[in-house]
């Protein structure tokens, strides 16, 4: 507990960075998403961190419905991405255009 | 007072050890997630990920959330990117180089060094933690972590906690309907409606097809 929320936080930041600079940088689909999780993960750390600084377990109660929100994130992305791969094999992000103009 | 000292030394020493450890672990794994060319590396740096997260939980006094991490993230999310992977095949590697909008990566990765100075910055000029506490309850003191997170869910946040069990029904029902494989034939009873649907997309697919080749 000696560790400064600095350091956590910083290093919640620099996760968050690096998923975000990921989904921006990747197109496959699936790595994309893992990205996501990487961002959901910044967060947590961050929300637990303030809750031991806070002293405040609402900080927890937060990670812990994140947690639900991204399990059900993962199943209907996940049931996306295979109902995409059923469509069209080796789809990119790219190749995903129907909608453009 | 060395005597006195001495174990709290030891104790800075050894959080400091578990901090700088775990934090290479996650950037290690963060980096894997995204520099990876075979996604089921991806999804092993990401595991490496989230034990390093879980362990930070630890550190911090949140047992519950880092076991649950590992339980529900490691075991079950990252199960389910496998099985994925597995489904829709791993021989396909990313073309790297392909860049299909021109100028795009490099860009993408000034805008997040940019923003990661900005967050890094504004932090340099202010306090970290600013606020006051929510009222939901007290993370220290006496009880375990266990107790007092579920005091706090099941009373102050029990509404959105009855919510989650309606999204967790509506995610599993949603994932089964969107994992249908569309039956040529007319389908039998109850799923004649869904099948239908489902046809009448494809074959809105297969009209717009060719004319966007």
């Amino acid at each position: 507990m000696t560790v400064s929320a600095g350091w956590y936080l910083t290093l919640s930041a620099v996760l968050f960075t690096i998923g975000a600079v990921g989904l921006l940088v990747r197109r496959n689909v699936l790595v994309m998403f893992m990205c996501v999780e990487l961002m959901l993960n910044a967060a947590n750390l961050a929300f637990v961190t303030f809750a031991r600084q806070l002293d405040d377990i609402g900080g927890q109660s937060a990670v812990f419905f994140v947690l639900v929100v991204a399990a059900a994130e993962v199943v209907v992305g996940l049931g996306i991405i295979v109902a995409i791969f059923r469509r069209r094999a080796g789809a990119t992000a790219d190749d995903l255009n129907l909608l453009k103009g | 007072m060395p005597a006195a000292l001495a174990p709290v030394l030891a104790a800075t020493a050894v959080d400091t050890g578990v901090f700088v450890v775990a934090a290479a672990v996650i950037l290690s794994g963060a980096v894997g997630v995204v520099t990876g060319r075979n996604p089921v590396h991806c999804a092993l740096s990401l595991v490496l990920t989230l034990f390093g997260v879980a362990v930070l939980f630890v550190a911090q006094d949140a047992q519950f959330l880092a076991a649950v991490q590992v339980i529900v993230y490691a075991g079950a999310i990252v199960v389910l990117f496998l099985f994925v992977i597995m489904l829709i095949g791993v021989d396909r590697e990313e073309d790297v180089r392909a860049e299909p909008l021109r100028g795009q990566r490099p860009a993408a990765i000034a805008v997040g060094v940019l923003g990661l100075a900005e967050l890094l910055g504004l932090a340099r000029f202010h306090h970290w933690v600013t606020g006051t506490p929510s009222g939901a309850g007290a993370a220290s003191g006496p009880g375990s972590n266990v107790e007092k997170l579920a005091r706090s869910v099941f009373t102050r946040y029990l509404l959105p906690f009855e919510i989650t069990s309606a999204l967790l029904v509506i995610a599993v029902v949603g994932a089964v309907v969107l994992a249908r494989r569309p039956q040529p034939g007319p389908g039998g009873g109850d799923g004649a409606e869904a099948n239908e649907a489902n046809g009448a997309g494809e074959a809105a697919e297969a009209e717009a097809e060719p004319a966007s080749r």
